[in-house]
């Protein structure tokens, strides 16, 4: 029985079965996995998912796994939060934040794309994965390899943030420290990948593993009740998340699964690292790579391998494209953590930022139904809000020295209302 | 000693499995022509219609993408490294910048 789906080229449309490939040997641009979806129409029915648990796996006919392939591990069924306060503050009605920051097991969307990369490594004989990493693939890859029992190896810029380093470590991954940016990580992935018979996710898997941000996608469908959104903000590092949701959406109404309508995309950059935006900005026919500088380290990808297909699909939906400077990425990190109690990593605060500068500039309208997309964990990247938060002296044991302490913050806070009512 | 030109696996079923091709180039553009008139089946993969650098070829002179040098017009001297890898995956594997 012929298998559902299969690498297709993106360029030249060549096909080439199931192997551990990311470029087409006839014109080397990348692959794709695409799938029979006359048969899926037949097959995959949207009533057999009620009796499924709510994770990425409820959607395993829509991805690319061996037949019978049972997820190993709880990944993805995050929350899509009903923004109480920031919709508001904002004069958004329907906004939403889809919140990975709480995806199993690694806290970022990153488990999802592993997920279904260690299916096709498990599927093609691997016994050691890896990858490049700016930190939370890294961190998932070593998560998902120590339940799965492969030996892990991951690569990343040396100078990567202490917390993600530790996140990899404590699963037992090798760790590899390279003096560059993820670039240079990058490249030399790709020369490892040729050398070594190593699964790289984000390599030679590639277009496997890219097919897990689908499910980011699919589960906002779902959660919105099978309708889809009128605009999506997507963080942009390598440009892989935003299209692979567009393909989520463009499979969920070829399947019939959803209404067909047109959905916005709206790419979100720091403005330290922002080729795609800039591209879209500029209407560049060609994004120009950067040297970035930003301390949105997860974004922090100046050659973006998906570059070109996101400018693409932001164009075409009549999207935008944003970003952010390193302090409007701190201020958006704790305007979500205080109005909806989401406390998202650096990559949150650029789409946030992002989403609230699209808002002023008028791009989103009141009655939309608006996506946020959350796609790490705030306790990833603490060091970019360190000193934000200066911590008051401590008081003694004591009522009476706590009730001085309230007394002279209500003094302050008296005074501060009255300054500014005169003002 | 000569400008060499590094070829990544993938392409080396056109270099006859040469993993590496000198020239005498003064730029990058040089370089590549001289690359693709002696293996013309190299050509389609190095330029697209209109002549430009393919988008999923990045092309680095000694370690650094030639994009921030100013595009294929930059200047190259004897001893300089040109290096073709494809932007998804492949790389040199006998390259100096390897890990061994």
């Amino acid at each position: 029985m012929p298998e559902l789906y299969q690498l297709r080229c993106r360029e030249c449309g060549k096909t080439w079965g199931n192997e551990p490939r990311s470029f087409c040997e006839n014109c080397f641009s990348p692959l794709e996995v695409t799938y029979d979806y006359d048969s899926l129409k037949k097959s995959a029915r949207r009533d057999s998912l009620a009796g499924r648990d709510f994770n990425m796996w409820r959607y395993s006919e829509l991805l690319p796994l061996p037949a019978g392939y049972v997820g190993p591990n709880a990944v993805g069924g995050t929350p899509l939060v009903a923004s109480r306060k920031l919709g508001r503050e904002w004069g958004l009605k329907n906004l939403y934040f889809k919140n990975d920051a709480v995806c199993f097991p690694s806290l970022s969307f990153k488990d999802r794309v592993v997920a279904t990369a260690l299916a096709a490594a498990r599927r093609f004989g691997f016994e050691t994965v890896g990858c490049s990493s700016t930190g939370n693939l890294a961190n998932a890859v070593a998560a998902q390899a120590a339940q799965q029992g492969f030996d892990a190896c991951v690569f990343i810029p040396s100078d990567l943030e202490p917390a993600k380093v530790l996140n990899t470590a404590v699963y037992g991954a090798r760790i590899v420290r390279i003096d560059g940016n993820y670039d240079h990580v990058n490249r030399l992935c790709a020369q490892i990948a040729d050398r070594f018979n190593w699964g790289l996710v984000n390599v030679n898997l590639r277009p496997y593993y890219s097919e897990g941000s689908k499910t980011h996608g699919y589960e906002i469908a779902e959660q919105l009740g099978w309708t889809l959104p009128d605009n999506v903000v997507v963080p942009m590092a390598g440009g892989s998340l935003i299209t692979k949701i567009a393909k989520a959406f463009r499979e969920l109404v070829t399947l019939g699964w959803v209404e067909a309508k047109p959905v916005r995309f709206f790419g979100a950059q720091a403005t330290g690292c922002s080729p795609i935006s800039d591209g879209v900005k500029r209407n560049l026919s060609r994004f120009e790579p950067q040297k970035p500088k930003t301390i949105a380290r997860s974004l922090a990808i100046g050659n973006p391998a998906d570059g070109p297909y996101a400018i693409k699909q932001i164009r075409e939906s009549g999207g935008w494209a944003e970003d952010v400077s390193d302090p409007e990425i701190v201020d958006a990190i704790k305007l979500l953590a205080e109005t909806e109690g989401i406390f998202a990593e650096t990559a949150g605060g650029v789409t946030t930022g992002v989403a609230k500068k699209l808002v002023d500039q008028g791009r989103i309208a009141a009655n939309e139904t608006t996506v946020v997309c959350i796609t790490g964990n705030g306790l990833k990247t603490t060091d970019a809000i360190v000193g934000e938060f200066p911590l008051s002296d401590a008081i003694a044991p004591r009522i009476e020295a706590f009730e001085a302490l309230m007394d002279a913050q209500y003094a302050t806070v008296h005074a501060q209302a009255l300054a500014a009512h005169k003002a | 000693m000569p400008v060499i030109i590094e070829i990544p696996t993938a392409f080396r079923r056109f270099t006859d499995g040469q993993p590496k091709i000198d020239c005498s180039a003064v730029t990058v553009a040089e370089a590549l022509n001289e690359l693709t008139a002696k293996f013309p089946d190299l050509s389609r993969h190095v330029r697209d219609e209109q002549g430009q650098i393919r988008q999923f070829l990045n092309i680095y002179l000694n370690e650094e993408d030639i994009r921030f040098l100013g595009g294929e017009s930059c200047s190259i001297k004897d001893g300089d490294r040109v290096l073709l890898v494809p932007s998804i995956a492949g790389g040199c594997s006998d390259s100096p910048s390897c890990v061994d």
